[in-house]
């Protein structure tokens, strides 16, 4: 069986054109799909024998585990329930919910990816675009902090480099690409131009960017410590004013350096002043398929995209207080519900120590270091693969999941909401 | 035995991505986030070469890896974010919900070269 234009709901480019093949029950080839989507789509396709429900390690029935699941969420005085950038807004939805019931926090991958560019985004607007826009118009091409050649592999041939467009008719002849880094990287083989700035200095040399944008005089001294010439950056700054269409796609290299929001700041308000002499746009480059999509669910729902606390009746925002590293850290919560994350192989140390302390919940399509030490696991259907729903593209875009192989288990909608419908009845 | 200063930067690659998927306990995904990259010189100045094994410590915690030479620049060190990243990076988020992950001070211990 032959599924056309399927989804792949792995990273942030969540690219609509992959053709699945399933036979015998199990995906065996994914077209179209990188490296990535490749491996997402036949190792989320294979058939497990896992229960659907653990308890302690030991089998048990939905209705058990929902039951053990909500007394122990019920119970706690500070839950926190985290991850979510690998599942459908529909189920991101019903955890909203659950978090504001439960009067605990409520975070997602987006802290520890691109939560410094959502504070940046609060601060001072978002002049972007969408990746269609970039395919038809974009004739500069810059990567600040980003590999996409490892971590959006189809990134540059789908959307924003080798791609042909309307007024891109030529693809990559069309475009220049930039790409500024601490290292060069896999990605560096695309590039026209490569700068490569010192750890911790993308700040400065963001600021001295808006500075030359605005006709301002820099001094060859003011970079001496960012590895970066002024040469080079007049050279930049010139392009960057003289281009039809401008696009500065942002990695981890901004949001994980020092400066983090800050950093983030200077590189909108740099796209804000270009805007006065052309078009330019930003866009983060985010990671989980759907990691967009929780941001969108969030904020619509509580103001706010990550980090989000509801103890006093209201949703609250403030990353530090609410955002899982920190309120690991200072032990602060007393139980955990993981959704479609791994935050015990993923998180730092001094956060995931707690996690042995505590009371967990996971919810995974998979076997995991979370799932192993969780006092209830749900296995449950991978959204785009076993069950329908909604992903959001980097570019706010929304897309639609499919469901192209049966599966024993429940979606996380599912089992989210009947978690929501027994911690109701537990905590009037 | 020798130790020395390096700035570390954690980030994806391309492997690591693919265990995200097929498995953590897999070998490809150990492989990929036990690996510590150097620049050529790095390694010319500590006397290692591919495969040797060093370990890295920060105030957080230490990791033992195998070394490999990369195109890097002098100084700067390269880990795939993984199990060995994780002991290395703090939990300090100064306000922001983010770890410092990238850009930290490392030192180096020669375990055998
Ligand atoms: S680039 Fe991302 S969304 Fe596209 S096929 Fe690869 S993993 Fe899937």
């Amino acid at each position: 069986m032959l599924y056309e234009h399927v989804v792949c709901a792995f990273c942030g480019c969540v690219c609509d054109d992959i053709d699945v093949t399933v036979e015998d029950g199990r995906i065996t080839q994914a077209k179209n799909a990188c490296v990535l989507g490749k491996a997402w789509f036949l190792d989320h396709g294979k058939p497990t024998d896992l229960p659907a429900v653990r308890i302690d390690g030991q089998a048990a029935s939905l209705e058990e585990g929902i039951d053990a699941a909500a007394s122990l969420l019920a119970r706690s005085h500070y839950p926190i329930i985290y991850g979510l950038s690998s599942t459908s807004c529909e189920a991101q939805r019903q955890a909203v919910a659950l978090a504001e019931v439960l009067g605990g926090c409520i975070d997602c991958c987006t802290s520890v990816c691109h939560g410094p560019s959502g504070m940046a985004v609060q601060g001072v607007g978002e002049p972007t675009c969408t990746l269609g826009e970039v395919k038809n118009r974009a004739n500069l091409v810059i990567y600040w902090g980003s590999n996409p050649a490892e971590s959006h592999p189809r990134h540059m041939t789908r959307y924003a480099v080798t791609s042909r467009g309307m007024f891109t008719p030529n693809g990559r002849k069309d475009r220049t690409v930039v790409l500024v880094d601490v290292r060069p990287s896999p990605s560096s083989r695309a590039a026209d131009i490569q700068l490569t700035v010192r750890p911790g200095k993308d700040f400065e040399l963001l600021w001295a960017l808006r500075a030359l944008v605005q006709g301002q005089k820099v001094e060859e001294s003011s970079l001496a410590d960012t590895g970066v010439t002024l040469e080079q950056l007049v050279d930049l700054a010139g392009r960057m004013k003289s281009c039809r269409f401008g696009v500065l796609f942002v990695g981890q290299g901004l949001t994980q350096s020092r400066g983090k929001h800050m950093n983030l700041t200077a590189a909108f308000l740099l796209v804000r002043d270009l805007n006065r002499t052309t078009k330019f746009a930003l866009m983060p480059m985010r990671g989980h398929g759907n990691v967009t999509g929780v941001d969108n669910v969030l904020a619509w729902q509580t103001g706010y995209p990550f980090g989000v606390n509801f103890s006093r009746g209201c949703p609250r925002f403030n990353p530090g207080e609410f955002t899982m590293v920190d309120v690991l850290r200072r032990g602060e919560a007393d139980a955990v519900l993981s959704v479609a994350s791994d935050p015990v192989a993923s998180l730092p140390n001094s956060a995931r120590r707690r996690l042995a302390d505590v009371p967990v919940v996971a919810i995974d399509t998979h076997d995991s270091e979370t799932t192993r030490i969780a006092r209830v696991v749900f296995m449950a259907a991978t959204a785009g693969i076993g069950v329908e729903g909604t992903a959001y593209r980097m570019d706010n875009v929304p897309l639609h999941l499919s469901k192209v192989l049966p599966t024993p288990y429940p979606s996380d909608e599912e089992i989210l909401s009947r978690l929501l419908a027994r911690v109701k009845e537990m905590k009037p | 035995m020798s130790e020395r200063k390096l700035i570390l930067i954690t980030g994806r690659t391309t492997h690591q991505g693919v265990g995200i998927s097929s498995g953590k306990h897999l070998e490809e995904y150990q492989t990929a986030t036990n690996v510590v990259q150097f620049s050529p010189a790095d390694m010319q100045r500590f006397g290692l070469h591919d495969d040797d094994m060093v370990r890295l410590k920060t105030i957080y915690g230490t990791a033992t890896v195998k070394c490999r030479s990369a195109d890097l620049p002098e100084g700067l060190a390269f880990l795939a974010f993984g199990p060995a990243a994780n002991q290395l990076v703090g939990g300090e988020t100064h306000a922001s919900g983010m770890p410092d992950s990238k850009g930290f001070e490392i030192e180096l211990e020669v375990l055998s070269a």
